[in-house]
């Protein structure tokens, strides 16, 4: 692809990168569109189904307890993927992982792959990475492809095209198809079908010529060692099927013990994500099948920072994540901010938790801000259907941010304020004394105080920082020159 | 240190202390309580993602396959396919019938349409799965033509995922359908038809 | 049974009138109300900002100020929620194991006033009577944290002359988060414009609702728009009396 392809390197901290987003209209408006009508579509086959909660909790609990032994699982996984023909790597990081993809590439000569959608090779910068060794790397999920023609970033883990409607799409299209290949119809228009075709017809040729592709894995089956690609539209069933070398990018904590293990994934999963029974097509395979798909099969274990995200005590429980996108399409500061705000191909709740955790706190602004970005209204530990509590690990994630943050040689302001504010609500006398204060300065504001709200209060327009953060957009009322302590005491 | 021993020890330094739980048992699968509901659901959820679904008794599969056809003119009978399917395609295209064994994807991209078995059908879901086996063929077969006719045989129909789960064999490669090719990738509206076969027509058959 | 009112610093401080709306509500069902003067905080504004550390001695307080009631009654489903859900943090980062003992022991006894009132009291009839058109929003924590339910409507339901109408999109965040609200200021004010646009669009006189704090955003972008939409709490809704005009 063409070097022009953006990364999120170098990304601002979350409220600066959400400002930029709030300003765009028409981000806000597809968002809005698009998340609103999953949420309804979600919540209908969820409702089909008798014990929604039962299944929720068994995943979870599948997932812990393959977490524990996570270490037998790998093993057990990487026996099986070898003894029915697999090639198995282990990457400690993202350079290490696609040192071997782009090793197997070069080992075959070829100067181009397909690959299927995958988060793990997105968090890894695979596609760069190839690039700079002379292979494009050819993305084929719609959505991807979108991302990836229009030299954009994803802004979704399911849609990653969500930001952009359908004038936008049938701009890039027109406008790049032709430049990687078949060019789309001179007469195309923005009609989702026609847009559809027109990457059926683009990708077609390059499904049938790539001799290599590229995939990640929904799921691993240790026992079995069988993994699972879950997908719409079949671009995966063509890189899954056609090419004769197919390598699959699968973090470690992808595994599940038992083939059993699915059948609750498999509900969980598309109800969650697209809001249906069931995705069009699920793949699955066990190694080399002779004489149906690739005959060379390879698998990269990576790890790049999931050891340290199960090492976190609270945090280890984003691991279960199955890459669903509910706590998106829920979140009311996704919605209005889109993911690019959140820097990392993990935008959203999940990515909120999830970044932080793999990358670590404490050493960049961009990761440190994450954690915040959230008012911790609940609502997607509420559809996460692997019951992870994002509101518990955002705030256990907020301390750790302040924890590596206490010997900073410049004390923080909001350190400073926090530690006042303590030491005030640490005694009655000293809360008290502080009421005083705002009930004298209650008084006097409320003599200047030239406007009142609706109940006929007297209310301030305007504080200076950073209390002016408020009252840009909000008006705060006038302390009142009695606390409710002062008023018992009078009282009672 | 490989980089394998590396990550194996970090994950079992990362839960060295972490309490361990109880994995839960098998879920419970739920016995159908009336069969032809369970036929009815099937149908209707096929549909609903924009399958066409026809039943039909056993002796009527071959006339039901040809009307399903349609105008294609050059089809694949994978091997296995039941006799009558065979000759009733056959007789209809004669050499344009085909079990496409040795077919390159250059010339599977020749073909209009693919006639195979399945190995369950799933009604909570709507969903038909392939092992390709017996009559289905490899993978490339069902994925390439543009029409898919699937013949699914009642009593394959199993009523929710877990009982597919656990009936089907892992060492076989597995392709779930439910419906067509589709994308929501397009301001998260459902489109059908993408890159697998556009049109893709269940044929349930007994219990009629 | 021994209750207290645990006011809240923002009820306390900047909201007084709810915390004696409380304690209308309460004595009028027969409560016998005790408001120990020694609390402050629950600790949850240092807690949800990542201060654990400065929390802890705000913990502290609370459990010493309540530890000889029965129920502790606070007019805050994020308060209740936080007392009930994350004391536990702090105590157990405090390593002192009677820290932990007391919140333990303490810890369950906090109920927002909706539970208070249903659950302990079995009342959901306050007999309040209050002749408006009212919204009622269910703030995050009292819905979500707390699990409260249904019971806020329950009782505003038995309000005498008082007509619930439909909030549009009623389990969405108000954009408060407590710190978020400035640190993330911006997108905090659009999540409060898009709720006071659904207040205005429900057509309700007062939008009601369980936490102060939620209300003091909601209400700040009603009144920064001139809109002449009430913000009032449960509490004081519970406690009116007012005649039809």
């Amino acid at each position: 692809m063409s070097a022009d392809a953006p990364t999120f390197l170098g990304m601002p901290p979350f409220p600066e990168a959400a400002h930029e987003a709030l300003g765009n209209e028409q981000l806000r408006h597809n968002l809005r569109r698009a998340t609103g009508t999953i949420r309804d579509k979600r919540a209908q086959v969820i409702g089909e189904l008798d014990d929604w909660e039962g299944l929720r909790t068994r995943a979870a609990l599948i997932k812990d307890t393959a977490l524990h032994d996570l270490d037998r699982h790998l093993v057990e996984l990487e026996e099986q993927l070898v003894a029915r023909g697999v090639t198995v790597h282990w990457a400690r990081t993202a350079e290490e992982a696609c040192m071997i993809v782009g090793d197997i590439a070069q080992s075959h000569d070829v100067d181009e792959v397909v690959k299927v959608k995958s988060m793990a090779t997105q968090e890894i910068e695979l596609n760069e990475a190839l690039q700079a060794r002379g292979i494009a790397a050819w993305e084929t999920d719609l959505a991807e492809l979108i991302v990836q023609l229009g030299h954009d970033l994803p802004s979704h883990i399911l849609v990653p095209a969500i930001h952009r409607n359908r004038t936008e799409i049938r701009d890039i299209f027109r406008a790049e198809m032709g430049q990687v290949g078949r060019a789309a119809p001179e007469d195309l228009t923005d009609d989702p079908a026609q847009l559809a075709e027109a990457s059926r017809l683009h990708l077609r040729e390059k499904f049938l010529r790539a001799r290599m592709a590229v995939s990640g894995a929904n799921f691993a089956v240790a026992e079995t060692g069988t993994l699972v690609v879950v997908e719409s539209e079949g671009n995966g069933r063509m890189c899954l099927t056609l090419p004769e070398v197919l390598v699959s990018v699968v973090g470690i904590e992808k595994v599940v013990p038992t083939w059993d293990d699915l059948d609750v994934f498999l509900q969980l999963l598309p109800r969650s994500s697209t809001g249906e029974r069931m995705n069009p097509y699920t793949s699955t395979w066990s190694g080399v099948t002779e004489g149906d798909g690739p005959q060379e099969c390879h698998v990269v274990l990576l790890d790049n920072g999931r050891t340290r995200a199960l090492a976190d005590e609270v945090g280890r429980q984003a691991l279960r994540c199955i890459r669903c996108s509910a706590c998106l399409n829920i979140c009311p500061v996704y919605e209005r901010t889109g993911g690019h705000a959140y820097g990392s191909v993990y935008p959203g709740p999940i990515g909120a938790i999830l970044n932080p955790l793999l990358k670590g706190v404490g050493h960049d602004e961009q990761v440190d801000s994450l954690p915040f970005a959230s008012s911790l209204c609940g609502a997607c530990y509420e559809v996460c259907p692997v019951k992870i509590d994002i509101p518990t690990v955002l705030v256990d994630l907020r301390a750790q941010v302040v924890d590596a943050h206490r010997e900073d040689r410049r004390p923080h302001a909001e350190a400073a304020a926090m530690r006042a504010g303590a030491w005030a609500m640490g005694s009655s006398r000293r809360m008290a004394l502080g009421q005083r204060a705002s009930g004298l300065a209650g008084a006097v504001l409320g003599r200047v105080s030239r406007r009142a709200n609706a109940s006929g209060r007297q209310v301030l327009g305007w504080l200076p920082s950073p209390g002016s953060a408020w009252t840009r957009t909000r008006d705060l009322p006038v302390p009142p020159t009695e606390s409710f302590r002062r008023w018992w005491k009078r009282t009672r | 240190m490989s980089a394998r021993d590396e990550i194996l020890t970090a994950v079992r330094e990362a839960v060295r202390d972490a309490p361990r739980g109880q994995p839960p048992g098998p879920q419970p699968t739920v016995p159908p309580t009336d069969r032809s509901a369970m036929l009815e659901r099937f149908a209707a959820l096929a549909a609903d993602y924009r399958a066409t679904v026809i039943r039909c008794k056993a002796s009527e599969v071959s006339v039901h396959v040809l009307k399903a056809l349609r105008d294609a003119r050059r089809v694949i009978l994978p091997a296995g396919l039941p006799e009558v399917v065979v000759e009733a395609v056959s007789g209809r295209l004669g050499k344009d019938a085909v079990a496409a064994d040795a077919a390159g994807h250059a010339e599977l991209e020749g073909f209009d349409a693919v006639v195979t078995t399945c190995a369950a059908g799933i009604a909570a879901t709507g969903t038909v799965v392939l092992d390709h086996g017996e009559g289905q063929g490899r993978r490339a077969l069902t994925l390439l033509p543009d029409l898919h006719v699937c013949i699914v045989r009642s009593g394959q129909v199993v009523p929710d995922v877990p009982d597919a789960v656990r009936r089907l064999d892992p060492q076989r490669p597995q392709t779930w359908i439910s419906g067509p090719s589709a994308t929501s990738d397009i301001e998260l509206s459902r489109v059908e038809g993408v890159h697998g076969p556009r049109t893709l027509v269940v044929l349930l058959v007994g219990d009629r | 049974m021994r209750v207290a009112l645990m006011a809240t610093c923002l009820g306390d401080t900047m909201f007084p009138d709810v915390a004696k709306a409380t304690v209308t509500v309460l004595e009028r069902l027969g409560v016998d109300v005790d408001f120990p003067e020694a609390q402050t905080c629950c600790g949850q504004p240092m807690i949800n900002t990542g201060y654990l550390d400065e929390a802890e001695p705000v913990v502290r307080v609370y459990h010493r100020a309540f530890a000889d009631h029965d129920a502790v009654v606070l007019p805050s489903g994020s308060c209740a929620g936080s007392v009930r859900h994350q004391h536990e943090i702090v105590a157990r980062r405090s390593g002192d194991a009677g820290l932990v003992a007391t919140v333990e022991r303490q810890a369950h006894r906090a109920y927002e006033l909706s539970e208070f009132l249903v659950d302990v009291l079995g009342v959901t009839d306050v007999g309040a009577s209050f002749p408006h058109t009212v919204a009622y929003h269910p703030t995050c924590h009292s819905l979500r944290m707390l699990g409260v339910g249904d019971r806020p409507r329950r009782l505003l339901e038995a309000v005498r002359g008082l007509e619930l109408v439909d909030l549009p999109g009623e389990r969405e965040c108000c954009g408060f988060g407590g710190t978020f609200a400035l640190k993330n200021a911006e997108v905090s004010s659009a999540m409060g414009q898009d709720k006071a646009d659904s207040v205005i669009a429900s057509e309700a006189e007062v939008l009601v609702a369980g936490d102060s704090s939620c209300l003091m955003q909601i209400g700040g972008v009603l009144s920064r728009q001139r809109v002449g939409v009430r913000t009032m709490h449960l509490a004081q809704v519970l406690a009116a009396q007012e005649e039809s005009a």
